[in-house]
């Protein structure tokens, strides 16, 4: 049932990529009529088809192009060519994301208004209200099947769950909960109901766990109206001399450049991409890049203020059985600058198998201190902090000067320092996290440092006025009209909550801004 | 601590202990062999063959990696295992053959008279490896062990982890929420 597009084409609308951004488009695009080619770097892999081991899952599903890093983080020294932990396939990251689904806070579309000026900082108000996105939020939880929204129930708690409650109690927290989950808590969407197997970050063997992948991507294929390409990289996006995008062209499994004509090309790419593509597409008229009259593309690189929180108890706790993410405290989620720092964090339960928890509890750590620490894996409890971090102009994703992909290409380099505002809220939180595992028995606890990036956002950023960012209120270029940018590289700053809900919102209602533009035919 | 007795063809203890002095430290645990191009384990049947790196590189290698990985709830086997791909890789790249080798060597060099592994107490051949942890020859040995030591499946239920759950039907009814002690 899937429309095969001809290269020529030009009456097709392209997106680059698939996962939250990309797939939810597509599908929305598709079902009001609209013919859509969704190009998607990485190959299909179906639900079935994903494995319960950390490295061979993690081989199967990443993004391992060459990347660079540089800045001020540890990452960038203890994975220097892994700036963030992304995936290369169809459903992009949804594959392997949480589930964790949260609405932004009213405040955090309007830091600038709220915060006011932070010295270091590029805060800048998002040109949208939380008043207008509600409706795409009540959408796109029932689409996704958020629990604890439309009267679905929240998922039980598993015993990471209940050390995190536990100590939520006793540090006199008050919102407490398995959280609002993307994960089926019954069977619902013909999708069946989360078996506690854990590996949620391997990808949902179940297809409990909404993802692009097994949801929105089949559902507009069955519409025929939907193409998608997998394996299909694109390298650059293409423009007439009105300025004007015309097409994108892309290298095929085989390494073969195709190019494929459109009349609208939306870049879903995340925050790494995306902007690397802008960058790289480069031409006389645009000698900085496409949409980049602001000098903005690329800029403002955000990944949230994280890191994690282990501690040891006497006794086993199994914290990797069950849903990964199944479990918040959202009490420090508040603005609240008498802490030290302004926006909030939440904390959320998280758990690696043994074989990550050596790769990241304390990256190049050795030693009995080290090895003291996996010896009481079983008796181990986790959370993950999930803060708002500044968007800073010098975290950026830049195009490295020299190394080149197998296409040609300048590989992208990551540019991250965490600024004064980052430091003081992680500080804040773990001392919040051990203070929470120390209050229920806790013999331990390991202050974590930040993973690679899962949350990459910022690159592309909204903005009301053209000259301070690079799309406008609907993820549409302020410098071309027909090419837009469906990802959380729009996200003018980054909120405390994790982005895949706000990125699936956002597509929902740009792919009614783009439905009409066409039938007005305004594009 | 392992001690290496002198193979019959003839292989070098790398500190040039005699066999007497050797004998002399005594051993804690499983001693280990050279035999020809073999590290052996009498005690519990096991060797590892080496086809680029010395025998004796090898059993260092094993110390070392015990040193930096140290837990007591593991057999040898378990560290020679992860460290076998250095002799694969040495056995492809020359360069990264020296980098072992040379390695190997300015660690036995550090702890003369007796060699690294002649060195009895963790703490006295651990404040060797505080001296060359920002060396590629180091970085390189704890980079790959991190992967090729804790991906051993066979390690996982010494730690409580227990794999892959799909086929068993995820934690549902097993125990996702058995916690009683709280």
């Amino acid at each position: 049932m899937a429309a095969p597009y001809d290269l020529k084409d030009d009456s097709v609308v392209v997106i680059i990529g698939s996962g939250a951004g990309g797939g939810t488009l597509g599908n929305e695009l598709a079902q009001k009529g609209i013919d859509v080619v969704v190009l998607e770097a990485g190959k299909r892999i179906e639900y079935d088809e994903f494995i319960n081991d950390e490295w061979d899952s993690f081989a199967q599903l990443a993004w391992l192009d060459h990347r660079t890093t540089g800045g001020g983080w540890r990452v960038s020294k203890d994975f220097p060519n892994l700036p963030a932990w992304i995936v290369k396939a169809v459903g992009g990251t949804t594959t392997h994301w949480a589930g964790a689904s949260l609405r932004f806070q009213e405040h955090e579309f309007k830091t600038l208004t709220h915060y006011g000026k932070v010295e270091g900082a590029n805060l800048l108000d998002w040109p949208i209200t939380l008043a207008e996105l509600e409706p795409y939020y009540a959408r796109a939880e029932d689409k996704m099947g958020v629990t604890r929204t439309n009267g679905i129930e929240g998922l039980p708690g598993n015993n990471n769950f209940k050390i995190l409650k536990a100590g939520a109690d006793k540090l006199g927290y008050k919102e407490c909960h398995t959280g609002n989950m993307a994960i089926n808590s019954a069977d619902r969407d013909d999708r069946m109901s989360c078996q506690q197997t854990g590996f949620c970050f391997q990808g949902c063997k179940w297809g409990a766990k909404w993802s692009t992948l097994y949801t929105e991507i089949p559902k507009g294929e069955a519409t025929g109206k939907l193409e998608v390409r997998p394996q299909s990289h694109v390298i650059r996006i293409e423009h007439d001399t009105s300025g004007k995008v015309t097409g994108v062209v892309y290298a095929d499994k085989d390494g073969k450049i195709h190019e494929q004509k459109a009349r609208i090309v939306a870049v879903a790419g995340n925050s790494i991409e995306s902007p690397r593509l802008l960058l790289n597409s480069a031409s006389s008229m645009f000698p900085d890049g496409l949409a980049n009259s602001s000098g903005q593309v690329g800029k403002n690189y955000m990944r949230h203020t994280t890191g994690s929180v282990y501690a040891v108890f006497e006794k086993p706790v199994h914290m990797y059985r069950g849903t990964t993410m199944a479990g918040i405290i959202r009490d420090e989620a508040r603005h609240d600058p008498s802490r030290g720092f302004v926006g909030g964090y939440e904390l959320e339960t998280l758990s690696l198998g043994l074989p990550f928890m050596a790769a990241f509890l304390d990256p190049g750590g050795w030693g009995r201190s080290f090895t003291s620490a996996l010896d009481n894996y079983a008796n181990m409890a986790g959370m993950w902090i999930v803060g708002e971090d500044m968007p800073q102009e010098q975290n950026a994703v830049k195009l490295h000067a020299e190394l080149k992909d197998q296409y040609g290409m300048p590989v992208p380099d990551v540019w991250f320092t965490d600024h004064a505002n980052d430091d003081a809220m992680r500080n804040h939180a773990y001392k919040q996290g051990e203070a929470l595992y120390a209050a229920v028995g806790a013999i331990r606890s390991f202050p974590t440092p930040p993973y690679p990036s899962t949350h990459n956002l910022g690159t592309n950023r909204m903005s009301e006025k053209a000259k301070d960012g690079v799309v406008n209120k609907w993820g549409q270029t302020h410098d071309i009209k027909n090419l837009f940018v469906s990802d959380g590289s729009q996200f003018t700053t980054g909120g405390a909550e994790n982005p895949t809900l706000t990125i699936v919102s956002l597509a929902i209602r740009q792919a009614e801004y783009i439905a009409k533009e066409m039938s007005s035919g305004s594009i | 601590m392992v001690t290496i007795h002198q193979g019959k063809q003839g292989h070098e203890a790398k500190a040039g202990l005699s066999r007497r002095e050797l004998l002399k430290r005594g051993t804690i645990g499983a001693a280990l062999v050279i035999s020809g191009k073999a590290v052996l384990c009498p005690a519990n049947a096991w060797a590892l063959e080496t086809t680029a790196l010395k025998p004796d590189t090898m059993a260092t290698l094993i110390q070392l990696a015990r040193d930096i990985y140290p837990h007591d709830t593991l057999a040898d086997r378990f560290y020679a295992i992860a460290v076998k791909g250095q002799d694969t890789r040495a056995g492809k790249d020359a360069a990264h053959k020296a980098l072992i080798e040379d390695g190997i060597a300015d660690l036995d060099r550090r702890a003369a008279p007796g060699g690294y592994r002649g060195l009895g107490w963790e703490d006295q051949r651990v404040a060797h490896l505080r001296d060359i942890e920002k060396t590629p020859f180091f970085q390189a040995v704890r980079g790959d062990l991190v992967v090729s030591l804790y991906n051993q499946k066979e390690i996982w239920p010494i730690f409580g982890y227990e794999g892959e759950s799909y086929s068993k039907g995820g934690y549902i009814e097993r125990g996702f929420n058995d916690i009683e002690w709280l």
